[in-house]
Protein backbone atom coordinates (compact mmCIF):
# COMPACT_ATOMS: atom_id res chain seq x y z
CA UNK A 1 0.00 0.00 0.00
CA UNK A 2 2.62 2.72 -1.05
CA UNK A 3 0.07 4.18 -2.98
CA UNK A 4 -2.11 6.92 -1.46
CA UNK A 5 -5.80 6.46 -1.57
CA UNK A 6 -6.80 8.29 -4.68
CA UNK A 7 -8.06 6.15 -7.18
CA UNK A 8 -6.45 4.26 -9.60
CA UNK A 9 -7.51 3.99 -13.18
CA UNK A 10 -5.15 1.29 -14.42
CA UNK A 11 -4.88 -2.22 -13.36
CA UNK A 12 -2.43 -4.25 -12.32
CA UNK A 13 -0.14 -2.51 -9.67
CA UNK A 14 0.00 -4.78 -6.97
CA UNK A 15 0.14 -7.69 -9.30
CA UNK A 16 3.25 -5.90 -11.51
CA UNK A 17 5.21 -4.52 -8.51
CA UNK A 18 4.63 -7.55 -6.43
CA UNK A 19 6.68 -9.53 -9.35
CA UNK A 20 8.88 -7.08 -10.01
CA UNK A 21 10.47 -6.92 -6.09
CA UNK A 22 9.80 -10.84 -5.84
CA UNK A 23 11.67 -11.77 -9.01
CA UNK A 24 14.47 -8.86 -8.50
CA UNK A 25 14.70 -10.27 -4.92
CA UNK A 26 15.41 -14.02 -5.71
CA UNK A 27 17.52 -13.21 -8.67
CA UNK A 28 19.65 -10.24 -7.90
CA UNK A 29 19.45 -8.77 -4.44
CA UNK A 30 19.34 -11.78 -2.45
CA UNK A 31 23.16 -13.69 -4.01
CA UNK A 32 24.44 -10.43 -3.26
CA UNK A 33 23.60 -10.10 0.28
CA UNK A 34 24.94 -13.38 0.40
CA UNK A 35 28.55 -11.89 -1.17
CA UNK A 36 28.39 -9.74 1.68
CA UNK A 37 27.18 -11.96 4.12
CA UNK A 38 30.15 -13.93 3.70
CA UNK A 39 32.52 -11.34 3.63
CA UNK A 40 31.37 -10.71 7.25
CA UNK A 41 32.18 -14.03 8.05
CA UNK A 42 36.32 -13.42 7.46
CA UNK A 43 38.47 -12.47 10.06
CA UNK A 44 40.16 -8.81 8.79
CA UNK A 45 43.50 -10.34 8.66
CA UNK A 46 41.62 -12.94 6.28
CA UNK A 47 40.14 -9.68 4.26
CA UNK A 48 43.75 -7.66 4.62
CA UNK A 49 45.84 -10.69 3.18
CA UNK A 50 43.23 -10.97 0.18
CA UNK A 51 42.87 -8.24 -1.02
CA UNK A 52 46.33 -6.28 -0.14
CA UNK A 53 48.35 -8.56 -1.27
CA UNK A 54 51.39 -8.63 -3.77
CA UNK A 55 49.12 -10.33 -6.91
CA UNK A 56 46.16 -8.43 -5.73
CA UNK A 57 47.45 -5.27 -5.95
CA UNK A 58 49.76 -5.69 -8.98
CA UNK A 59 46.21 -7.15 -10.69
CA UNK A 60 44.37 -4.33 -9.77
CA UNK A 61 47.20 -2.13 -11.10
CA UNK A 62 46.42 -3.95 -14.44
CA UNK A 63 42.67 -3.75 -14.45
CA UNK A 64 42.64 -0.13 -13.49
CA UNK A 65 45.40 0.64 -15.72
CA UNK A 66 44.15 -0.90 -18.70
CA UNK A 67 40.60 0.05 -18.21
CA UNK A 68 41.53 3.63 -18.02
CA UNK A 69 43.88 3.65 -21.26
CA UNK A 70 41.34 1.21 -23.41
CA UNK A 71 38.59 3.87 -22.41
CA UNK A 72 40.19 6.93 -22.73
CA UNK A 73 41.79 5.45 -26.67
CA UNK A 74 37.67 5.10 -26.95
CA UNK A 75 36.92 8.32 -26.00
CA UNK A 76 38.81 9.95 -28.97
CA UNK A 77 38.33 7.30 -31.06
CA UNK A 78 34.42 7.09 -30.29
CA UNK A 79 34.01 11.13 -30.79
CA UNK A 80 35.88 11.09 -34.02
CA UNK A 81 33.51 8.03 -35.27
CA UNK A 82 30.32 9.43 -34.21
CA UNK A 83 30.82 12.84 -35.78
CA UNK A 84 32.17 11.14 -39.06
CA UNK A 85 28.66 9.09 -39.09
CA UNK A 86 26.56 11.97 -38.10
CA UNK A 87 27.82 15.08 -39.94
CA UNK A 88 29.85 13.48 -43.23
CA UNK A 89 28.06 11.31 -46.21
CA UNK A 90 30.26 8.56 -47.25
CA UNK A 91 29.63 5.44 -49.03
CA UNK A 92 29.38 2.61 -46.41
CA UNK A 93 28.27 4.74 -43.78
CA UNK A 94 25.61 2.76 -42.93
CA UNK A 95 27.19 -0.68 -42.72
CA UNK A 96 29.44 0.97 -40.23
CA UNK A 97 27.07 2.42 -38.44
CA UNK A 98 25.24 -0.68 -37.61
CA UNK A 99 28.60 -2.64 -37.19
CA UNK A 100 29.79 -0.07 -33.75
CA UNK A 101 27.40 -2.62 -32.00
CA UNK A 102 29.27 -5.49 -33.15
CA UNK A 103 31.23 -5.59 -29.20
CA UNK A 104 28.03 -5.55 -27.65
CA UNK A 105 26.47 -8.51 -29.70
CA UNK A 106 29.61 -10.80 -30.54
CA UNK A 107 30.31 -12.82 -27.43
CA UNK A 108 33.37 -12.32 -25.38
CA UNK A 109 34.77 -15.78 -25.83
CA UNK A 110 34.82 -14.72 -29.66
CA UNK A 111 36.36 -11.85 -29.36
CA UNK A 112 39.12 -13.27 -27.30
CA UNK A 113 40.08 -16.07 -29.94
CA UNK A 114 39.82 -13.87 -32.10
CA UNK A 115 41.61 -11.08 -30.92
CA UNK A 116 44.72 -13.60 -29.45
CA UNK A 117 44.73 -15.11 -32.95
CA UNK A 118 44.73 -11.99 -34.90
CA UNK A 119 47.80 -10.16 -32.50
CA UNK A 120 49.71 -13.62 -31.96
CA UNK A 121 53.50 -13.18 -33.54
CA UNK A 122 52.04 -15.36 -36.78
CA UNK A 123 48.47 -13.36 -36.76
CA UNK A 124 47.24 -10.99 -39.44
CA UNK A 125 47.99 -7.79 -37.42
CA UNK A 126 50.74 -9.52 -35.10
CA UNK A 127 53.46 -10.80 -37.62
CA UNK A 128 53.61 -6.53 -39.01
CA UNK A 129 54.56 -5.39 -34.84
CA UNK A 130 56.75 -8.44 -34.13
CA UNK A 131 59.64 -7.19 -36.32
CA UNK A 132 59.35 -3.69 -34.41
CA UNK A 133 59.38 -5.61 -30.68
CA UNK A 134 56.22 -5.06 -30.31
CA UNK A 135 54.31 -8.35 -28.60
CA UNK A 136 50.37 -8.09 -28.40
CA UNK A 137 49.04 -11.52 -27.39
CA UNK A 138 49.72 -12.83 -24.20
CA UNK A 139 51.00 -9.05 -22.76
CA UNK A 140 49.64 -6.65 -20.87
CA UNK A 141 48.87 -5.03 -24.18
CA UNK A 142 46.94 -7.57 -25.10
CA UNK A 143 44.34 -6.84 -22.38
CA UNK A 144 44.34 -3.56 -23.41
CA UNK A 145 43.19 -4.49 -26.89
CA UNK A 146 41.05 -6.79 -26.01
CA UNK A 147 39.03 -3.87 -23.35
CA UNK A 148 39.01 -1.34 -25.91
CA UNK A 149 37.43 -4.26 -28.40
CA UNK A 150 34.83 -4.60 -25.78
CA UNK A 151 34.38 -0.65 -25.01
CA UNK A 152 34.21 0.65 -28.09
CA UNK A 153 30.43 0.99 -29.08
CA UNK A 154 30.05 3.09 -25.74
CA UNK A 155 31.06 6.84 -26.66
CA UNK A 156 29.80 6.66 -30.28
CA UNK A 157 26.61 5.47 -29.01
CA UNK A 158 26.50 8.41 -25.91
CA UNK A 159 27.97 10.48 -27.81
CA UNK A 160 26.24 10.55 -31.44
CA UNK A 161 22.43 11.03 -30.24
CA UNK A 162 23.39 14.45 -29.07
CA UNK A 163 25.63 15.68 -31.59
CA UNK A 164 22.18 14.57 -34.01
CA UNK A 165 19.94 16.71 -31.85
CA UNK A 166 22.59 19.61 -31.73
CA UNK A 167 21.43 22.89 -33.13
CA UNK A 168 22.94 24.04 -35.98
CA UNK A 169 22.34 27.54 -35.83
CA UNK A 170 24.11 28.10 -33.08
CA UNK A 171 27.55 26.75 -35.43
CA UNK A 172 26.32 29.22 -37.89
CA UNK A 173 26.48 31.97 -35.24
CA UNK A 174 29.77 31.30 -34.12
CA UNK A 175 31.37 31.24 -37.51
CA UNK A 176 29.34 34.74 -38.23
CA UNK A 177 30.71 35.80 -35.63
CA UNK A 178 33.96 35.12 -36.80
CA UNK A 179 35.35 31.53 -35.25
CA UNK A 180 37.06 29.11 -37.41
CA UNK A 181 35.84 25.65 -37.80
CA UNK A 182 38.77 24.34 -35.07
CA UNK A 183 37.73 27.55 -32.22
CA UNK A 184 33.63 26.68 -32.96
CA UNK A 185 34.33 22.82 -32.15
CA UNK A 186 36.49 23.32 -28.89
CA UNK A 187 34.55 26.38 -27.44
CA UNK A 188 30.94 26.26 -29.25
CA UNK A 189 30.48 21.73 -29.89
CA UNK A 190 32.51 20.79 -27.18
CA UNK A 191 30.93 21.68 -24.21
CA UNK A 192 27.67 21.02 -25.41
CA UNK A 193 28.69 16.86 -26.17
CA UNK A 194 31.53 16.81 -23.44
CA UNK A 195 28.59 15.26 -20.73
CA UNK A 196 27.74 12.59 -23.09
CA UNK A 197 31.16 11.96 -24.19
CA UNK A 198 32.24 11.43 -20.15
CA UNK A 199 29.06 9.37 -19.75
CA UNK A 200 30.42 6.95 -22.14
CA UNK A 201 33.87 7.28 -20.92
CA UNK A 202 32.64 5.89 -17.71
CA UNK A 203 30.48 3.34 -18.77
CA UNK A 204 33.35 1.92 -21.27
CA UNK A 205 35.62 1.55 -18.18
CA UNK A 206 32.52 -0.08 -15.99
CA UNK A 207 32.53 -2.31 -18.69
CA UNK A 208 36.47 -3.35 -19.19
CA UNK A 209 36.60 -3.30 -15.24
CA UNK A 210 34.73 -6.38 -15.32
CA UNK A 211 35.44 -8.06 -18.61
CA UNK A 212 36.70 -11.49 -18.29
CA UNK A 213 35.63 -13.67 -21.61
CA UNK A 214 37.72 -11.32 -24.11
CA UNK A 215 41.11 -10.63 -21.82
CA UNK A 216 41.14 -14.24 -20.79
CA UNK A 217 42.23 -15.61 -24.13
CA UNK A 218 44.42 -12.87 -25.16
CA UNK A 219 46.49 -12.27 -21.82
CA UNK A 220 48.87 -15.10 -21.14
CA UNK A 221 46.85 -14.52 -17.07
CA UNK A 222 49.94 -14.73 -15.23
CA UNK A 223 50.28 -13.46 -11.83
CA UNK A 224 51.79 -10.32 -10.84
CA UNK A 225 52.41 -9.59 -14.67
CA UNK A 226 48.90 -9.98 -16.86
CA UNK A 227 46.55 -10.87 -14.52
CA UNK A 228 43.45 -8.78 -14.01
CA UNK A 229 41.04 -8.65 -10.98
CA UNK A 230 38.39 -11.65 -12.89
CA UNK A 231 40.98 -13.48 -13.52
CA UNK A 232 42.49 -13.26 -10.26
CA UNK A 233 39.36 -14.02 -8.56
CA UNK A 234 38.92 -17.00 -10.93
CA UNK A 235 42.02 -18.74 -10.18
CA UNK A 236 41.11 -18.39 -6.39
CA UNK A 237 37.77 -20.21 -7.15
CA UNK A 238 39.64 -22.75 -9.15
CA UNK A 239 41.85 -23.44 -5.97
CA UNK A 240 39.09 -23.23 -4.14
CA UNK A 241 40.52 -20.47 -2.00
CA UNK A 242 36.24 -19.29 -0.87
CA UNK A 243 37.37 -16.29 1.06
CA UNK A 244 40.19 -14.84 -0.97
CA UNK A 245 38.06 -14.66 -3.82
CA UNK A 246 34.93 -13.19 -1.87
CA UNK A 247 37.08 -10.59 -0.46
CA UNK A 248 38.11 -9.15 -3.93
CA UNK A 249 34.80 -9.95 -4.98
CA UNK A 250 33.51 -7.49 -2.38
CA UNK A 251 36.20 -5.06 -3.37
CA UNK A 252 34.86 -5.19 -6.82
CA UNK A 253 31.66 -4.93 -6.21
CA UNK A 254 31.98 -1.79 -3.90
CA UNK A 255 33.99 -0.22 -7.22
CA UNK A 256 31.19 -0.93 -9.23
CA UNK A 257 28.43 0.19 -7.27
CA UNK A 258 30.50 3.42 -6.81
CA UNK A 259 30.61 3.58 -10.37
CA UNK A 260 27.25 2.65 -10.92
CA UNK A 261 26.38 5.89 -9.25
CA UNK A 262 28.73 8.40 -10.85
CA UNK A 263 27.03 7.00 -13.94
CA UNK A 264 23.91 7.35 -12.94
CA UNK A 265 24.96 11.22 -12.09
CA UNK A 266 26.81 11.82 -14.68
CA UNK A 267 23.20 10.46 -17.07
CA UNK A 268 21.16 13.22 -15.37
CA UNK A 269 23.81 16.03 -15.21
CA UNK A 270 24.00 14.74 -19.46
CA UNK A 271 19.83 15.41 -19.89
CA UNK A 272 20.13 18.68 -18.22
CA UNK A 273 22.67 19.68 -20.06
CA UNK A 274 21.08 18.84 -23.03
CA UNK A 275 17.94 19.95 -22.65
CA UNK A 276 18.94 23.28 -20.77
CA UNK A 277 15.45 25.66 -20.98
CA UNK A 278 16.27 28.26 -23.02
CA UNK B 1 17.62 22.02 -45.17
CA UNK B 2 18.02 20.88 -49.53
CA UNK B 3 18.55 24.09 -50.91
CA UNK B 4 21.67 24.50 -48.39
CA UNK B 5 23.34 21.27 -50.28
CA UNK B 6 23.77 23.65 -53.54
CA UNK B 7 26.29 25.85 -51.72
CA UNK B 8 27.70 23.10 -49.69
CA UNK B 9 31.31 24.56 -50.51
CA UNK B 10 30.57 27.87 -48.96
CA UNK B 11 28.37 26.58 -46.02
CA UNK B 12 29.90 27.76 -43.06
CA UNK B 13 29.52 24.90 -40.61
CA UNK B 14 31.20 21.97 -41.88
CA UNK B 15 34.96 21.46 -42.42
CA UNK B 16 37.19 21.46 -45.83
CA UNK B 17 36.81 18.37 -47.87
CA UNK B 18 40.38 17.43 -47.51
CA UNK B 19 39.89 17.93 -43.33
CA UNK B 20 36.26 15.70 -44.04
CA UNK B 21 38.60 13.04 -46.19
CA UNK B 22 40.99 12.75 -43.29
CA UNK B 23 38.55 12.70 -40.10
CA UNK B 24 36.82 9.95 -42.37
CA UNK B 25 39.25 8.03 -42.98
CA UNK B 26 40.97 7.89 -39.74
CA UNK B 27 37.68 6.76 -38.43
CA UNK B 28 37.20 3.92 -40.90
CA UNK B 29 41.06 2.67 -40.44
CA UNK B 30 39.45 2.25 -36.45
CA UNK B 31 36.85 0.38 -37.09
CA UNK B 32 38.03 -1.78 -40.01
CA UNK B 33 40.99 -2.36 -37.31
CA UNK B 34 38.75 -3.19 -34.38
CA UNK B 35 35.85 -4.71 -36.45
CA UNK B 36 35.69 -5.74 -39.59
CA UNK B 37 39.28 -7.78 -39.32
CA UNK B 38 38.11 -9.38 -36.70
CA UNK B 39 35.00 -9.94 -38.31
CA UNK B 40 36.46 -11.36 -41.48
CA UNK B 41 38.78 -13.46 -39.45
CA UNK B 42 36.73 -15.86 -37.62
CA UNK B 43 34.86 -16.61 -40.82
CA UNK B 44 38.23 -17.29 -42.67
CA UNK B 45 39.94 -19.00 -39.35
CA UNK B 46 36.67 -21.64 -39.26
CA UNK B 47 37.11 -22.70 -42.94
CA UNK B 48 40.76 -23.12 -42.57
CA UNK B 49 40.89 -26.54 -43.30
CA UNK B 50 38.10 -26.71 -45.50
CA UNK B 51 34.51 -27.50 -45.57
CA UNK B 52 34.78 -31.08 -44.44
CA UNK B 53 36.52 -30.49 -41.23
CA UNK B 54 33.68 -27.20 -40.62
CA UNK B 55 30.90 -29.75 -40.98
CA UNK B 56 32.80 -32.47 -39.40
CA UNK B 57 33.16 -30.30 -35.96
CA UNK B 58 29.71 -29.04 -36.26
CA UNK B 59 27.82 -31.87 -36.69
CA UNK B 60 30.21 -33.71 -33.23
CA UNK B 61 27.73 -34.49 -30.55
CA UNK B 62 29.79 -32.65 -28.21
CA UNK B 63 28.76 -29.36 -30.26
CA UNK B 64 25.53 -30.65 -30.51
CA UNK B 65 25.36 -30.86 -26.76
CA UNK B 66 26.83 -27.44 -26.32
CA UNK B 67 24.37 -25.80 -28.82
CA UNK B 68 21.31 -27.76 -26.93
CA UNK B 69 22.25 -26.43 -23.78
CA UNK B 70 23.04 -23.33 -24.77
CA UNK B 71 19.35 -22.78 -26.16
CA UNK B 72 17.95 -24.02 -22.68
CA UNK B 73 19.36 -21.43 -20.40
CA UNK B 74 18.37 -18.83 -23.74
CA UNK B 75 15.19 -20.10 -23.66
CA UNK B 76 14.62 -20.59 -20.24
CA UNK B 77 16.28 -17.19 -19.15
CA UNK B 78 15.00 -15.09 -21.73
CA UNK B 79 11.09 -15.53 -21.45
CA UNK B 80 11.22 -14.89 -17.38
CA UNK B 81 13.43 -11.67 -18.16
CA UNK B 82 11.09 -10.50 -20.72
CA UNK B 83 7.77 -10.96 -18.57
CA UNK B 84 9.60 -9.25 -15.64
CA UNK B 85 10.72 -6.50 -18.37
CA UNK B 86 7.01 -6.12 -18.84
CA UNK B 87 5.80 -6.07 -15.10
CA UNK B 88 8.31 -3.64 -13.74
CA UNK B 89 8.01 -1.06 -17.01
CA UNK B 90 4.27 -1.51 -16.37
CA UNK B 91 4.40 -0.71 -12.30
CA UNK B 92 7.56 1.81 -12.90
CA UNK B 93 5.30 4.16 -16.12
CA UNK B 94 2.26 3.40 -15.28
CA UNK B 95 1.88 4.45 -11.32
CA UNK B 96 3.46 6.60 -8.65
CA UNK B 97 5.04 5.55 -5.74
CA UNK B 98 7.87 5.53 -3.17
CA UNK B 99 11.42 4.42 -3.78
CA UNK B 100 10.56 4.32 -7.70
CA UNK B 101 14.32 5.75 -8.39
CA UNK B 102 16.08 3.37 -6.24
CA UNK B 103 14.12 0.17 -7.95
CA UNK B 104 15.40 1.51 -11.53
CA UNK B 105 18.78 1.36 -9.92
CA UNK B 106 18.47 -2.06 -8.57
CA UNK B 107 17.04 -3.33 -12.11
CA UNK B 108 20.07 -1.59 -13.41
CA UNK B 109 22.79 -3.59 -11.15
CA UNK B 110 23.54 -6.77 -12.98
CA UNK B 111 25.20 -4.69 -16.04
CA UNK B 112 27.89 -3.08 -13.51
CA UNK B 113 28.94 -6.22 -11.77
CA UNK B 114 31.51 -8.42 -13.79
CA UNK B 115 30.23 -11.24 -15.21
CA UNK B 116 32.79 -13.66 -12.75
CA UNK B 117 31.46 -12.03 -10.17
CA UNK B 118 27.74 -12.45 -11.28
CA UNK B 119 28.03 -16.44 -11.48
CA UNK B 120 30.43 -16.86 -7.95
CA UNK B 121 27.50 -15.10 -6.14
CA UNK B 122 25.59 -18.32 -7.19
CA UNK B 123 28.01 -20.43 -5.51
CA UNK B 124 27.96 -18.57 -2.33
CA UNK B 125 24.21 -19.39 -2.53
CA UNK B 126 24.26 -22.86 -3.85
CA UNK B 127 27.36 -24.12 -3.66
CA UNK B 128 28.41 -27.00 -1.31
CA UNK B 129 30.03 -23.79 1.28
CA UNK B 130 27.39 -21.81 0.37
CA UNK B 131 23.31 -20.91 2.00
CA UNK B 132 21.78 -23.68 0.91
CA UNK B 133 24.76 -26.23 0.13
CA UNK B 134 24.26 -28.53 2.91
CA UNK B 135 20.48 -28.77 2.71
CA UNK B 136 20.89 -29.15 -1.65
CA UNK B 137 23.82 -31.63 -1.11
CA UNK B 138 21.11 -34.27 1.85
CA UNK B 139 18.22 -33.75 -0.54
CA UNK B 140 20.56 -34.27 -3.62
CA UNK B 141 19.98 -32.15 -5.82
CA UNK B 142 22.79 -30.35 -7.89
CA UNK B 143 22.45 -26.77 -9.19
CA UNK B 144 26.38 -25.53 -8.97
CA UNK B 145 27.94 -27.52 -11.84
CA UNK B 146 24.79 -28.25 -13.52
CA UNK B 147 22.39 -27.34 -15.75
CA UNK B 148 20.20 -25.02 -12.91
CA UNK B 149 23.14 -22.70 -12.28
CA UNK B 150 23.93 -22.34 -15.68
CA UNK B 151 20.46 -20.90 -16.33
CA UNK B 152 20.57 -18.87 -13.14
CA UNK B 153 24.17 -17.45 -13.80
CA UNK B 154 22.48 -16.58 -17.50
CA UNK B 155 19.14 -15.34 -15.88
CA UNK B 156 21.58 -12.61 -13.36
CA UNK B 157 23.53 -11.36 -16.43
CA UNK B 158 21.07 -10.91 -18.95
CA UNK B 159 18.23 -9.58 -16.56
CA UNK B 160 18.07 -5.66 -16.88
CA UNK B 161 18.02 -6.13 -20.80
CA UNK B 162 14.06 -5.93 -21.55
CA UNK B 163 12.96 -3.52 -18.25
CA UNK B 164 15.93 -1.09 -19.26
CA UNK B 165 14.79 -0.88 -22.93
CA UNK B 166 10.61 -0.92 -22.31
CA UNK B 167 11.00 1.90 -19.16
CA UNK B 168 11.76 4.96 -21.01
CA UNK B 169 9.81 4.45 -23.95
CA UNK B 170 6.73 3.50 -21.82
CA UNK B 171 7.60 6.78 -19.33
CA UNK B 172 7.70 9.24 -22.73
CA UNK B 173 4.54 7.38 -24.00
CA UNK B 174 2.68 8.41 -20.63
CA UNK B 175 -0.84 6.86 -19.70
CA UNK B 176 -3.06 8.68 -21.29
CA UNK B 177 -4.24 5.71 -24.02
CA UNK B 178 -4.42 3.01 -21.64
CA UNK B 179 -6.56 5.33 -19.40
CA UNK B 180 -8.42 6.31 -22.45
CA UNK B 181 -9.33 2.80 -23.23
CA UNK B 182 -10.23 1.79 -19.46
CA UNK B 183 -12.82 4.89 -19.79
CA UNK B 184 -14.15 3.37 -22.69
CA UNK B 185 -14.63 0.31 -20.63
CA UNK B 186 -11.96 -1.80 -21.92
CA UNK B 187 -10.55 -4.94 -19.60
CA UNK B 188 -7.24 -4.71 -18.07
CA UNK B 189 -5.64 -7.15 -20.65
CA UNK B 190 -7.38 -5.93 -23.60
CA UNK B 191 -5.83 -2.97 -22.33
CA UNK B 192 -2.27 -4.19 -22.72
CA UNK B 193 -2.96 -6.49 -25.57
CA UNK B 194 -4.96 -3.79 -27.43
CA UNK B 195 -3.08 -0.55 -26.47
CA UNK B 196 0.09 -0.99 -24.79
CA UNK B 197 1.78 -3.73 -26.80
CA UNK B 198 1.44 -2.10 -30.52
CA UNK B 199 3.06 0.80 -29.14
CA UNK B 200 5.94 -0.78 -27.16
CA UNK B 201 6.33 -4.11 -29.64
CA UNK B 202 9.73 -2.79 -31.39
CA UNK B 203 11.26 -1.20 -28.21
CA UNK B 204 10.34 -4.82 -26.58
CA UNK B 205 11.87 -6.95 -30.09
CA UNK B 206 15.11 -4.85 -29.48
CA UNK B 207 15.46 -5.30 -25.26
CA UNK B 208 14.34 -9.17 -26.61
CA UNK B 209 17.11 -9.62 -29.45
CA UNK B 210 19.35 -8.05 -27.09
CA UNK B 211 18.39 -10.20 -24.13
CA UNK B 212 18.99 -13.54 -26.62
CA UNK B 213 22.76 -12.29 -27.67
CA UNK B 214 23.71 -12.08 -24.30
CA UNK B 215 22.32 -15.32 -23.08
CA UNK B 216 23.86 -17.41 -25.61
CA UNK B 217 27.13 -15.59 -25.60
CA UNK B 218 27.61 -15.15 -21.98
CA UNK B 219 30.82 -16.58 -20.63
CA UNK B 220 32.44 -15.17 -17.46
CA UNK B 221 29.63 -15.97 -15.56
CA UNK B 222 28.36 -19.52 -16.75
CA UNK B 223 31.94 -20.58 -16.68
CA UNK B 224 32.21 -19.99 -12.71
CA UNK B 225 29.18 -22.11 -11.99
CA UNK B 226 29.76 -25.07 -15.21
CA UNK B 227 32.32 -26.88 -13.81
CA UNK B 228 33.82 -27.22 -17.85
CA UNK B 229 32.24 -30.95 -18.09
CA UNK B 230 32.24 -31.30 -21.77
CA UNK B 231 29.37 -33.00 -23.36
CA UNK B 232 27.13 -32.22 -20.34
CA UNK B 233 27.47 -28.63 -18.58
CA UNK B 234 29.77 -26.69 -21.80
CA UNK B 235 27.43 -24.17 -23.20
CA UNK B 236 28.68 -22.82 -26.76
CA UNK B 237 31.06 -19.99 -25.73
CA UNK B 238 32.66 -22.52 -22.93
CA UNK B 239 32.66 -24.86 -25.90
CA UNK B 240 34.98 -23.27 -27.71
CA UNK B 241 37.34 -22.44 -24.64
CA UNK B 242 37.58 -26.07 -24.62
CA UNK B 243 38.44 -26.43 -28.28
CA UNK B 244 41.28 -23.99 -28.11
CA UNK B 245 42.53 -24.89 -25.06
CA UNK B 246 42.83 -28.44 -26.47
CA UNK B 247 44.84 -26.85 -29.62
CA UNK B 248 41.73 -27.49 -31.93
CA UNK B 249 41.73 -23.84 -33.27
CA UNK B 250 39.85 -24.21 -36.46
CA UNK B 251 37.44 -26.36 -34.80
CA UNK B 252 37.26 -23.62 -31.66
CA UNK B 253 36.72 -20.97 -34.52
CA UNK B 254 33.75 -23.29 -36.30
CA UNK B 255 31.81 -22.89 -33.79
CA UNK B 256 32.36 -19.26 -32.85
CA UNK B 257 31.49 -18.44 -37.03
CA UNK B 258 27.94 -19.65 -35.68
CA UNK B 259 27.64 -17.47 -33.20
CA UNK B 260 29.17 -14.49 -35.34
CA UNK B 261 26.33 -15.02 -37.22
CA UNK B 262 24.01 -14.56 -34.75
CA UNK B 263 25.26 -11.58 -33.58
CA UNK B 264 25.23 -10.34 -37.31
CA UNK B 265 21.66 -11.07 -37.37
CA UNK B 266 21.34 -9.68 -33.95
CA UNK B 267 22.52 -6.68 -35.21
CA UNK B 268 20.06 -6.50 -38.56
CA UNK B 269 17.20 -7.31 -36.12
CA UNK B 270 18.29 -4.38 -33.73
CA UNK B 271 18.46 -1.77 -36.42
CA UNK B 272 14.89 -3.17 -38.16
CA UNK B 273 13.63 -2.63 -34.34
CA UNK B 274 14.92 0.62 -34.09
CA UNK B 275 14.17 1.96 -37.29
CA UNK B 276 10.79 1.14 -36.95
CA UNK B 277 10.09 2.35 -33.66
CA UNK B 278 11.33 5.35 -35.16
CA UNK B 279 8.94 5.37 -37.29
CA UNK B 280 6.10 4.17 -35.14
CA UNK B 281 6.76 7.63 -32.89
CA UNK B 282 7.01 9.76 -35.50
CA UNK B 283 3.83 8.43 -36.75
CA UNK B 284 1.96 9.14 -33.15
CA UNK B 285 4.02 12.85 -32.55
CA UNK B 286 2.66 13.75 -35.92
CA UNK B 287 -1.40 12.52 -35.58
CA UNK B 288 -1.08 13.86 -31.84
Amino acid sequence: MLLSRHRRVLPGFRLTLGFTLFYLSLIVLIPLAATFAKTGALTWPQFRHAVASPTALAAYRLSFGASFFAALVNAFFGLLVAWVLVRYKFWGKRFMDALVDLPFALPTAVAGITLATLYAQNGWIGRWLAPYGINVSYTPLGVFVALTFIGLPFVVRTVQPVLQDFDQEVEEAAASLGANRLKTFFRVILPVIFPALVTGFALAFARALGEYGSVVFISSNIPLKTQIVPVLIMSKLEQFDYAGATALAVVMLGVSFLLLLTINWLQWWNTRHTHRPE
Amino acid sequence: MPSSHVIRHKRPTTEPALVRWILITVAMLFLGLFLVIPLVAVFVQAFAKGIGYYLHTLANPMTLSAIKLTCIAAGVSVPLNCLFGICAAWAITKFDFFGKNILITLIDLPFSVSPVISGFIYVLVFGAQGWFGPWLIDHNIKIIFAVPGIVLATMFVTFPFVARELIPLMQSQGRAEEEAARTLGARGWQTFWRVTLPNIKWGLLYGVVLCNARAIGEFGAVSVVSGHIVGVTDTMPLYIQSLYDSYDQTGAFAVASLLTFLALMTIALKELAERKGATLAEAKRKAS
